[in-house]
């Protein structure tokens, strides 16, 4: 019984994990159509900034949760204005051009912090369940991957600024028309993901440590990710997450971590090949 | 009475709530010229993707020589001799005009006969000059003209033209009727079109569409003169 | 597309490789040559994506998957045939008839572009986890012991057809490289004139079409992403006799993106293009490599940004649009001159 809950918990934690890895490059791509190559070092970025912030002094909550984001977010404005603007439609220039600043963003911060790994303890302890022991952090992940999720549809569903966002994506000229200003929503929901995305690696820095080069074992989980959900951002984000953090854990559980991964990567294949347009270009569709 | 070359028995379409073709049963005679004409919506241009199998009808068959192609997939229907000309050009922007006439012709034909083949339908339409010109820079007008010109190269035993007409300036309306009536003397064609003018130019039997059904079948002259006719097009064409 | 007629010219392009075939081993030094073989392997590499890619419009993220499975096939056999011959015709045929398996799967299913793309990376991935974690003796395909993560090393090299005893020296390689090179290249310029080629070609341009002139699109795009995968596992076993060596490593997430970027630096569209952007990525990453004054990463972060910014359409498109831009200026003074005169 004991085994049952600690599985269980361990699969919730395999889909919080992709959720919060996913979302901000779901937002980036489901809703801008870009295809972002330095989402992991969107991810790197967050850590190091959770990081940096919390041995300065900074709590580890605000670290994680309100400097992480910011940081990044910034970054994320940044490079949407100086950059990625300048090739919307232009899908090879946006791979060449993302990746060169996935390089970029790897080079600066080996240069300034080196090679090695940093990390941050796990700000909550264990509790016991039967003979084992979960994570309060984890367990408190899963609930924030949720809320996050929640947030997102609220504030695109309800919000002014999430029907502008909508709207300009779907109709730029016509939102220019009624007085809104493309560029300045494309910058914002750019930057937005971004700050999503570093939220996600401040929270993520005490699970697994932050390399320069940690982007890279993400990007590809969320892009698949992404992808597979299909054209909904939120729904289609959960229902990907949901079905390959099931396969991934259960797999690891009965075989191997590698095996784990092999089992998601497979199951994404699958998945394409029965639901060419991601599962919410079939089921759900319409929903946000 | 020989076998018709084309016939659709009932043919339907439904997405999710509208049903855009409805138990459309056609019937078209070998080299016979028929008019498809109706209003915006009417579903002729979904009629012409059911009969190329670019779409997929939820009832009803398609019968090409008596052979029932329902389902079939959009190359092998173009194999049994099925051309379009469709209302939104589909053409290869990256290709010469030659090149696609080439093309077109080489899937049945050796290498040479293909070149000759794109020479003579070169010389036909008067495209000579434009033949080593890429198809994504010219207008309008000659777009549609070798979309026509690649259909006929691959000469297919039934043509569908999707709006021939549209965009044209008067001359290349006149060239193209006329080119419709030469090629109806070897092929069967149906021709979509809003242009009254042009219809009459080229019409016998005109089939009249109208929410996904055929509304009326007659010759144009009493097809213009029908009221329920004039009524769904609001006296729009209707005059000159 | 318009990039396809600026191809400097095949004979050109050939020209250079046999002059590099030929002259390379009598001016540069063993190490050099050495180099020079493991680039000019890559640009095969780089010449199949260029193909599946730049011609057939297939956004393949994953061709890494048939250059491993090439370099894996070839490891294997040969250590247990103990000669390359084979070995060498079955790192071609092996990830040929994989690749055609997966381009069934995928174009049949009617998938495209970024979802295409996922699946491939996706099997690459899986590849790179499934090798990974062939550590331990268990996992051996008769003689030959995977290895896991550590790779497996002392592969048996090129030996002559038919004689076991005899290998082929580094210079003898060079030329077998250079030469499997100049086939690739010009028998890839001969497919794209043929028939199969201009459809190819056609159904990048548009599919609806191809389809309603009744060519079978799906059975086109299998074919030509089957000997993208043929070729990509040729530069496999060139790889894996380069160095005697072949790890996991040639299915990372790494070595896919290296291809792509190659491929885009070089010109998509283009058969040349991507043997430039090849050697001129693999050079500048040699060369930086060496060098002490700023991150390697950082360097190439910058250089790929301005590249995006200044040479967007890669450099064989921009060298030809270049040139169509001065020719046009010498053509106008003496325009002018004749109209005086």
């Amino acid at each position: 019984m004991d085994l049952a809950v600690v599985l269980a918990l361990e699969i919730l934690n395999g889909i919080a994990t992709l959720v919060l890895i996913s979302v901000g490059l779901a937002i980036i791509f489901g809703m801008m159509r870009v295809i972002n190559l330095a989402h992991g070092e969107f991810l790197m970025l967050g850590g190091y900034a959770a990081i940096v912030a919390t041995n300065h002094g900074v709590n580890i909550w605000i670290a994680m949760l309100v400097v992480s984001p910011i940081v990044v977010g910034i970054i994320g404005v940044a490079a949407e204005r100086l950059i990625i603007r300048l090739l919307y439609g232009r899908m090879i220039d946006t791979l060449l051009a993302t990746w060169g600043l996935s390089l970029f963003f790897i080079g600066l911060v080996t240069t300034i912090f080196g090679n090695t790994v940093a990390g941050i303890g796990s700000p909550l302890g264990g509790i016991a369940v039967g003979r084992y022991s979960i994570s309060l952090y984890r367990l408190l992940l899963v609930g924030l991957a949720a809320a996050i999720l929640v947030a997102i549809y609220v504030v695109l569903r309800t919000t002014r600024l999430g029907l502008l966002a909508r709207g300009t994506m779907e109709n730029p000229n016509m939102a220019a028309a009624l007085g809104v200003s493309p560029p300045r929503v494309y910058a914002a929901t750019f930057g937005l993901g971004a700050a999503l995305t570093g939220l996600a690696g401040g929270l993520l820095a005490p699970i697994s440590g932050v390399l320069p080069t940690v982007g890279a074992a993400y990007v590809a989980k969320a892009f698949i990710t992404v992808i597979s959900g299909g054209t909904a951002i939120i729904a289609g984000t959960a229902s990907a997450a949901a079905l390959f953090g099931t396969v991934n854990q259960l797999l690891t559980y009965l075989t191997t971590p590698v095996i784990g991964e092999a089992g998601l990567l497979a199951a994404a294949i699958l998945l394409l090949r029965v639901l060419p347009r991601g599962i919410t270009g079939k089921l759900f569709r319409g929903s946000l | 009475m020989t076998e018709p070359i084309l016939q659709t028995i009932a043919l339907s379409i439904r997405f999710g709530g509208v049903e855009a073709v409805r138990g459309v049963n056609l019937c078209l005679a070998e080299r016979e010229l028929r008019c498809l004409i109706g209003p915006n919506g009417a579903g002729k241009s979904t009629l012409f993707k059911l009969l190329t199998g670019q779409l997929q009808p939820t009832a009803g068959r398609i019968l090409f020589h008596g052979a029932d192609i329902t389902g079939d997939h959009t190359h092998a229907i173009a194999r049994r001799g099925i051309g379009i000309k469709t209302q939104v050009p589909n053409l290869f922007d990256g290709l010469t005009v030659r090149e696609h006439l080439w093309l077109a012709a080489r899937r049945t034909n050796s290498r040479a006969r293909a070149d000759a083949i794109a020479d003579e339908i070169l010389d036909r339409m008067g495209l000579g000059p434009q033949a080593g010109g890429l198809v994504g820079r010219l207008s309008h007008g000659l777009r549609q003209w070798v979309e026509l010109g690649t259909v006929l190269a691959a000469n297919p035993e039934l043509i569908l033209l999707d709006e021939p007409a549209a965009g044209m300036t008067h001359d290349e309306v006149a060239r193209t009727a006329e080119l419709i009536r030469e090629i109806n003397r070897t092929h069967a064609l149906i021709v979509v079109e809003h242009d009254m003018q042009f219809v009459r130019m080229i019409a016998r039997t005109v089939t009249v569409m109208h929410q996904g059904a055929v509304l009326v079948e007659d010759t144009m002259d009493r097809i213009l003169k029908n009221s329920a006719v004039r009524d769904i097009y609001l006296g729009k064409h209707g005059g000159a | 597309m318009i990039l396809r007629r600026l191809d400097p010219g095949i004979a050109v392009t050939a020209a250079v490789m046999v002059a590099v075939g030929a002259g390379a081993p009598l001016v540069v030094d063993q190490f050099q040559l050495l180099q020079l073989t493991v680039f000019a392997s890559m640009c095969i590499l780089a010449l199949s994506l260029g193909v599946v890619w730049g011609y057939g419009g297939i956004l393949c993220f994953g061709q890494s998957a048939f250059f491993g499975l090439g370099a894996y096939t070839y490891a294997v056999t040969a250590i247990n045939l103990g000669e390359s011959t084979l070995p060498i015709v079955l790192s071609i045929a092996v990830p040929a008839l994989f690749a055609a398996l997966l381009g069934y799967f995928m174009f049949y299913g009617r998938l495209s572009d970024v979802y295409l793309g996922v699946i491939t990376l996706s099997v690459t991935l899986i590849f790179f986890n499934l090798t990974n974690s062939t550590a331990g003796d268990a996992y051996r395909i008769g003689s030959a012991r995977l290895n896991g993560f550590n790779g497996m090393p002392s592969l048996p090299t090129f030996n002559l057809p038919g004689d076991p005893a005899r290998l082929l020296d580094p210079t003898e390689t060079f030329y077998l490289v250079m030469a499997l090179l100049l086939i690739v290249y010009v028998g890839m310029h001969a497919l794209l004139a043929s028939h199969f080629g201009r459809v190819v070609m056609a159904l990048r341009e548009n599919e609806t079409r191809c389809e309603l002139l009744g060519y079978d699109v799906r059975l086109h795009k299998l074919l030509i992403f089957a000997l993208g995968g043929a070729i990509a596992g040729l530069a496999g076993s060139l790889f894996a006799n380069w160095g005697a060596f072949v790890s996991p490593n040639v299915f990372s997430l790494s070595t896919t993106s290296q291809i792509i970027i190659w491929v885009i630096v070089g010109g998509l569209g283009t058969l040349v293009g991507p043997i430039i952007g090849c050697v001129v990525m693999q050079y500048l990453a040699t060369e930086l490599g060496t060098q002490q004054l700023a991150n390697t990463s950082l360097i190439f972060g910058i250089i790929f940004l301005a590249f995006v910014l200044l040479v967007p359409r890669g450099i064989v498109p921009s060298v030809g649009v270049l040139w169509a831009r001065l020719s046009a200026a010498r053509a106008r003074p003496a325009a002018r001159a004749r109209r005086v005169a």
